[in-house]
């Protein structure tokens, strides 16, 4: 008797994780972890921006350049 | 190196050190704890300062040897961004510290002679707009350039060293094995320091052609 109401004991203890385990899937990378990959998301967003500034300013000093190139 | 794919390299070192740098495995130490992975962005920025104020002093001989202003020209515009780079070393530096050693500026060894290290590259930019012929200036901010240079090693890699310092690397100790850098944080920290590098020494070559070219519309 002891030995069937410890095992439906573990059964129901251990029910709600199988229902947990059922739970409606998304997509929950970005809030996993204390929501640090948003912060990641935010740094790696204003370094690349930063980044493509930069080649967009090396670009329009190329056209200056050669401006002044053919003028001088 | 006017092409382009030591940038896109640059670029990409930077980026992948910041997404690594922050998710990746780091040892649990106390009192550090995830600040241990400022090593990734803070110490970055000193080796950033150092090349491109090696830059400049290589440049300074060189227009000593042979008087040129485009090696005058490559000299000034690596110390002004090494300057950037060591300001952002003394912020972040600074921050770090609040949460470790408790306060922005605890006067340690480390931090003082850093700052006069910085300040030194100061005097140098001012140094050079207090004269206006510019053979006299390009010659005299090279010969201080060259003093400055070695002095600034000896600021941040010798004097903390001899003494009590909070500061890893300081004190006697050596380098890293503070830090207990394993294999995971090289992993990061190298492509951290060779990317920042890449990065200080393009918006050199970007500041040192606008110059150019402002001299040539002169």
């Amino acid at each position: 008797m002891k030995k069937i109401a410890f095992t439906l004991l573990m059964l129901t203890l251990t029910l709600n994780l199988f229902a947990q385990q059922a739970d409606v899937e998304m997509a929950d990378t970005l809030r996993s972890n204390g929501k640090i990959y948003v912060v990641v998301v935010c740094i790696v967003l204003i370094l690349v921006g930063l980044l493509g500034y930069l080649f967009v300013l090396d670009k329009r000093l190329k056209k200056l350049e050669k401006k002044s190139g053919d003028k001088n | 190196m006017n092409r382009t794919w030591w940038k896109i390299l640059g670029a990409i070192l930077v980026v992948y050190a910041t997404i690594a740098g922050l998710l990746l495995g780091v040892p649990r130490l106390n009192i550090l704890n995830e600040t241990i992975r400022n090593l990734y962005f803070h110490v970055p920025m000193w080796f950033a300062m150092i090349t491109l104020f090696a830059i400049s002093v290589v440049y300074s001989i060189a227009s000593l040897n042979r008087p040129n202003e485009d090696y005058d020209r490559r000299a000034v515009e690596s110390a002004n961004v090494g300057v950037v780079f060591g300001i952002f070393g003394l912020i972040t530096g600074s921050i770090w510290a609040k949460y470790t050693w408790d306060q922005f500026w605890s006067f340690d060894p480390k931090q003082n002679f850093a700052a006069i290290a910085v300040l030194l590259y100061f005097a140098y930019l001012i140094l050079r707009n207090a004269i206006d012929e510019e053979q006299k200036r390009a010659k005299i901010s090279a010969i201080y350039n060259i003093f400055a240079f070695p002095m600034m090693i000896v600021l941040v890699f010798v004097l903390p060293r001899l003494q009590a310092s909070l500061h890893p690397g300081n004190g006697g100790n050596p380098g890293f094995n503070t830090y207990d850098l394993d294999s995971r944080m090289r992993m990061v920290f190298y492509p951290a320091c060779m990317g920042w590098i890449v990065i200080g020494y393009w918006i050199y070559t970007i500041r040192f052609r606008i110059r150019t070219l402002e001299d040539k519309q002169l």
